[in-house]
């Protein structure tokens, strides 16, 4: 296959990657550093399938699944932070 | 030979989607105003850009146990996803975050007026976030004032105050983990 192809893939997802993290820097809640780490982890796992596919192998499908089951552990845990912080 | 071909093509066809949507939701958060616009924002390809990358994915590797294992993987990230993200704005909008002033129309804060107050604990503790910080101070004396005329013979107004919200939020934080 043609390599540009993996490498316009590879920009798109640093773009996405690095745009998450200057959100997770300079967010001015707390909610939007959580919304910006949900968007991270989504990117890293579609890094992960787009690094299968170049390489032929299926090595990291576990990896991806147990990241897909486990991604709204942090964002929930967060969000019950938030709750009790700002009501009491 | 033709068909790897066409094959490969669509392969490169969906990691280019899947890496556009992901790019597109990145300039989203880094343009949009407001965390709800923001969560609007991401989480699109939370579903839609992971779907596409998965089915490069079983383009590229077409063996039953890998796209089983694929659909797994789409299935728990589509149950998990809308969980995290009505959490973050549940929070946003009960801790105020998420105001009047990046809401054009307020269908929740409207309900909740229109709904009987069968609960005062979910009804005060709905109504707080909905309200600007000043309305909440506001409604705070006005639950000091009311209590003494209302209940027995208590203390002063300033060892009111706590005891009228420390039930709050102990009932709002039982009723949760429970």
């Amino acid at each position: 296959m043609n390599e540009w192809v993996f490498i316009a893939v590879g920009l798109l997802l640093l773009i996405a990657a690095l745009l998450a993290l200057y959100r997770i820097i300079r967010g001015p809640s707390i909610l939007d550093r959580m919304i910006a780490s949900d968007m991270l982890l989504t990117t890293i796992i579609c890094a992960l399938g787009a690094e299968m596919v170049y390489n032929g192998h299926t090595r990291s499908l576990p990896a991806m699944l147990v990241l897909a089951t486990t991604a709204f552990l942090g964002s929930v845990v967060v969000a019950r932070y938030v709750s009790r912080r700002t009501n009491s | 030979m033709t068909l790897d071909t066409i094959l490969d093509v669509l392969t490169g066809v969906f990691l280019l989607l899947g890496g556009f949507l992901s790019a597109a939701a990145g300039v989203g958060l880094l343009r949009f105003p407001d965390a709800i616009a923001r969560l609007h924002a991401t989480t699109k390809p939370q579903i839609l850009g992971l779907t596409f990358v998965l089915l490069a994915i079983a383009l590229q590797n077409r063996q039953l146990s890998t796209i089983l294992l694929l659909v797994f993987l789409l299935i728990f990230q589509m149950i998990t996803a809308p969980v995290s993200a009505h959490m973050i704005a549940r929070a946003g909008y009960r801790g105020g975050i998420i105001g009047p002033n990046s809401l054009l129309v307020d269908e929740l804060e409207q309900a909740i007026d229109a709904a009987p107050e069968f609960d005062d604990a979910e009804t005060e503790g709905a109504d707080d976030p909905a309200a600007t910080a000043d309305a909440t101070e506001e409604s705070s004396d006005d639950a000091a004032s009311d209590d003494p005329a209302a209940g027995a013979d208590h203390t002063a107004q300033p060892t009111n105050v706590p005891t009228t919200r420390n039930p709050l939020d102990t009932d709002d934080t039982s009723s949760r983990n429970g």
